[in-house]
């Protein structure tokens, strides 16, 4: 069976224990008036008690069975290879190993070498019996399971608690799925980086000037040497970041205010969404949008004006992009401006001073850090943002701050470095990790500081 | 004194109500421009969009005589698949222009109808070998060439380089609009067929499979976590506790990682490590589980902390546990808002693209993925893929993909609304 269908009779077995544990709770309580037999619970918690004893240990097993499967098998099928087949570097024997899986998955008669032919039989061989030990074993501890758990059916047993304790650490695991995510983003994208700067200096990286990360496959080879030096890619980042904000912080801002201190609620009612759905517009229709309709008008006008520019400009990547961050700076903004105390409005107008004087010197400089705030956020959200660049900007690394000219960034280079095959252990694959890292490092100190100014500033008024 | 000052007030009210109309004016133009790019975007892809529905279909008169095709009357279901449909058609197209003799038109007759179109007189033969032998006039897909002219795409005027139809070409084509062999359907192609090489041929069913697989796995796994994540958080957790302030750090910084990251994560992890198929909708949606979790969680602890407290000791003061008043009375009046959160999180990972080009679900997929460990590939990824092409009849196709995925997300966010107004309790 696999790993679907053991699922499937898991839950049905589960039900089944439910239904049987309530009928026998209801079956040994009896009314008061014959000797008073009262469970401690509702009959409902021996059934779901049954259920857990029958479903959780079973599950955890197939859970860990189905993860680890895979390597034990392909350990012991390595350990039966011929002697020099074995003697290799890890990076060979990884290769053996992906070699034999996908003999298993493309039929073992189409393997040419004998020792292969004979490992990929070996490995599909032990998966089949792993497969059936797993459905064995699952099914079996799950009857078990049913078997003590029906032992625990009594009038003391205090069914409710313990249902309610398990959903309890139920409920913690769920949460910390939150840490072990940002512990797996952390230890992978670290892990990887470490072994790139055991290939490449980090020096190089993080001054190096010149950005081709070809390296060769064979060592004869021609101009494969592959140099890793990001500082192009974060120029080019920062510069087509820049042209973004450069659109939406005015523009976000000055509807912001306009939406909160000047549109009647109708008004605000109806415009308010309608800006949000430029925040919904999935990134890759706006890279569409950018790479075949903005990027050519712009060529276009700069051709009329006698300006070269590149048809993978900067400034068509960032335009766009800073038109889809519009709708994320307005409604953080609003937020904070929304939360000065109108007391402080009316302080002002109380002065004699206009609606723009009164947002100009007082409401601004009051959700001034609010406002910082949403730009970090925004400018994080940018540094992030991939497909509108994948799509429309530049592929070649140059360094230069003229948004006329094509640029890259540290996001299109990612994508280009990791899709398509490559074997996962070149410094070409690794570098994508090191990039990574630089990028998680940096949006997190931005959102990291953004919370803590907004935080700081919400605790200002409340 | 006292004169002067309101003299000085009054006479420069006039700057400062000018000051005052700018600055709303200012306000004004900037919700406009923004209004204005969306509305030019919509515009922009539904013009270009729309077009695609339709596809053109030449009118052919063929001839399936068994000695053209190859087979005898009695064949096999395998002699009547394999047959030599491709000369049928090329007979019958001949038989349009019987006049054209030299070898480079004749090659360009040919391609006038599609790849596709001996295909579509197997499936004929096939559902009813009888037909060996008749005469039969059909409709087949035209070349996209061809339909891009039919569409009006195709400037005659332009010189005859420029043009991927020539002038001979031009000749053929108004012949065939003058006798009515040319015409505009329907294109079901485009919801019926998986990725094509051809634009005429490609089609999104298998994309859109690809997300349906993984959206509903992405649900199925999102939803009770990030629910019971809520739930844990905002009713059970220990106040001032490291753990809890903790992951509340945590979920509130990965709401704005960049979702990338959540792509190298997957790379990393689950393919690497776990060992999970590559390109499968499996792998995809955990990545993107993980990274609407966020959403999902502060949207449905939100929903959560506005049911007042008065219902929770309502439910404690009649003898419920802490566990029974939570599950039985504070989540159901909260699930409109929970549910709201999920739509909301659901309808940015249906249109997330970026993490899922890390974990290979970019590949060229033609057939429709038959399950969770199949390789696929999603909308958004197939309209990437096809941005890149450079046919003009391509660039079509991604946009009539782009319009479906935006009714996906408006139909998403719609519903949201509605649960919203629907179901929205002021306490």
């Amino acid at each position: 069976m696999n790993t679907l269908g053991i699922l499937l009779t898991l839950s049905v077995l589960a039900a089944f224990s439910y239904y049987i544990g309530r009928k026998r709770s209801l079956a040994l309580a009896t009314p008061a008036k014959r000797g008073g037999n009262n469970l401690h619970s509702l009959p409902g918690y021996y059934g779901y008690l049954v259920a857990i004893w029958c479903g959780i240990p079973a599950l955890i097993i197939l859970l860990l069975w189905s993860v680890l499967s895979d390597s034990i098998i392909t350990q012991m099928t390595l350990a039966h290879l011929p002697t020099e087949l074995q003697n290799q570097s890890g990076d060979q024997v990884s290769l053996i190993s992906n070699q034999i899986r996908n003999l298993v998955a493309n039929g073992i008669e189409t393997a040419t070498d004998p020792a292969m032919k004979v490992a990929a039989e070996e490995y599909s061989r032990l998966q089949g019996i792993s497969n059936m030990a797993k459905t064995v074993v699952v099914l079996v501890l799950a009857i078990i399971g049913f078997a003590i758990g029906m032992r625990f059916i009594k009038p003391t047993t205090r069914a409710r608690n313990q249902v309610e304790h398990v959903i309890q650490y139920v409920m913690i695991l769920c949460a910390a799925v939150a840490i072990l995510t940002t512990v797996g983003i952390i230890t992978s994208v670290l892990f990887e980086s470490i072994r790139f700067f055991g290939q490449v200096p980090a020096t190089d990286f993080l001054f190096g000037t010149h950005w081709s990360p070809q390296t060769a496959i064979r060592a004869d080879q021609v101009g494969g040497s592959g140099s890793f030096g990001a500082i192009p890619l974060f120029v080019g980042t920062l510069l087509i970041s820049a042209i973004a904000l450069l659109i939406a912080v005015p523009l976000g801002l000055m509807s912001a205010i306009y939406l909160s201190e000047y549109a009647s609620p109708f008004v605000r009612a109806y415009v308010k969404p309608a800006l949000e759905i430029l925040a919904g517009i999935p990134t890759v229709v706006y890279g569409f949008f950018a790479a075949l309709t903005v990027a050519p008008f712009i060529r276009d006008v700069g051709a009329m004006i006698g300006l070269n520019v590149a048809s993978e400009s900067a400034l068509a990547a960032g335009v766009v992009m800073g038109v889809m961050i519009i709708p994320f700076m307005s409604s953080l903004s609003d937020d904070v401006i929304n939360a000065v105390p109108q007391a402080m409005r009316d302080g002002s107008y109380g002065m004699g001073a206009t609606k723009s004087e009164t947002i100009k010197q007082v409401v601004l400089p009051a959700a001034l850090p609010g406002i910082v705030g949403a730009f970090l956020l925004a400018a994080s959200r940018a540094i992030g943002e991939t497909m509108i660049v994948v799509m429309a900007a530049g592929l070649s690394a140059n360094l230069t701050v003229n948004p006329l000219e094509a640029v890259t960034t540290v996001t299109v280079q990612i994508v280009t470095l990791l899709t398509g095959d490559q074997e996962f252990d070149s410094a070409k694959t690794l570098a994508a990790f090191a990039l990574g890292l630089a990028l998680f490092v940096v949006t997190l100190i931005l959102n990291i500081l953004a919370l803590q100014i907004v935080r700081k500033y919400r605790e200002q008024y409340e | 004194m006292s004169t002067t000052i309101t003299e000085k007030v009054r006479a420069s009210l006039g700057k400062r109500y000018a000051r005052e109309k700018r600055f709303r004016a200012y306000g004004f133009i900037s919700i406009a421009l923004s209004l204005m790019f969306l509305v030019l975007l919509m515009f922009n892809i539904f013009s270009k969009g729309l077009p695609a529905f339709s596809s053109t279909y030449i009118k052919l008169d063929v001839t399936l005589d068994a000695q053209t095709l190859g087979v005898t009357a009695d064949a096999t279901p395998e002699q009547l698949r394999t047959a030599s449909y491709n000369s049928v058609v090329q007979k019958g197209v001949q038989a349009l222009f019987p006049a054209v003799e030299e070898r480079k038109q004749k090659k360009a007759l040919k391609s006038l109808v599609s790849g596709d179109a001996q295909y579509e007189l197997q499936r004929m033969v096939l559902a009813d070998p009888k037909l060996i032998g008749t005469n039969q006039t059909v409709w087949v897909l035209a070349d996209d060439d061809i339909d891009m002219f039919h569409k009006g795409y195709v400037d005659r005027t332009a010189p005859e380089a420029d043009r991927r139809i020539k002038d001979f070409q031009l000749v053929w084509l108004d012949k065939l609009e003058a006798e009515g062999r040319i015409d505009s359907q329907f294109n079901t192609t485009f919801f019926t067929r998986g990725d094509s090489r051809e634009p005429e041929q490609a089609g999104i069913l298998s994309a859109l499979m690809g997300s349906v697989y993984t959206m509903s796995l992405t649900l199925l796994f999102a939803f009770p976590l990030g629910v019971m994540a809520a739930i844990y958080l905002e009713e059970f957790a220990p106040k001032n506790n490291f753990w809890v302030d903790f992951i509340e750090v945590n979920i509130n910084n990965l709401a704005s990682v960049p979702s990338i990251i959540f792509g190298l994560l997957g790379l990393a992890v689950f393919i690497q490590i776990f060992g999970m198929p590559r390109s499968s909708p499996l792998v995809g949606s955990f990545v993107l589980t993980l990274m609407i979790l966020p959403t999902i969680i502060i949207a449905s602890r939100a929903a959560l902390k506005s049911v007042p407290p008065s219902i929770r000791e309502g439910a404690l003061g009649i003898g419920a546990s802490k566990t029974q008043s939570v599950f039985h009375h504070v989540v159901p009046l909260a699930m409109p808002g929970i549910l709201t959160g999920t739509i909301i999180g659901m309808a940015h990972a249906v249109g997330e693209s970026a993490p899922l080009l890390m974990v290979g679900m970019v590949a060229f997929i033609v057939d429709v993925p038959h399950g969770i460990t199949d390789p696929a590939t999603i909308l958004p990824v197939q309209i990437y893929l096809w941005a890149d092409s450079p046919e003009r009849a391509f660039t079509e196709r991604t946009s009539a993909a782009i319009i479906i995925l935006l009714a996906f997300m408006i139909l998403m966010n719609l519903l949201a609304i509605v649960l919203r107004k629907q179901f929205e309790r002021r306490w």
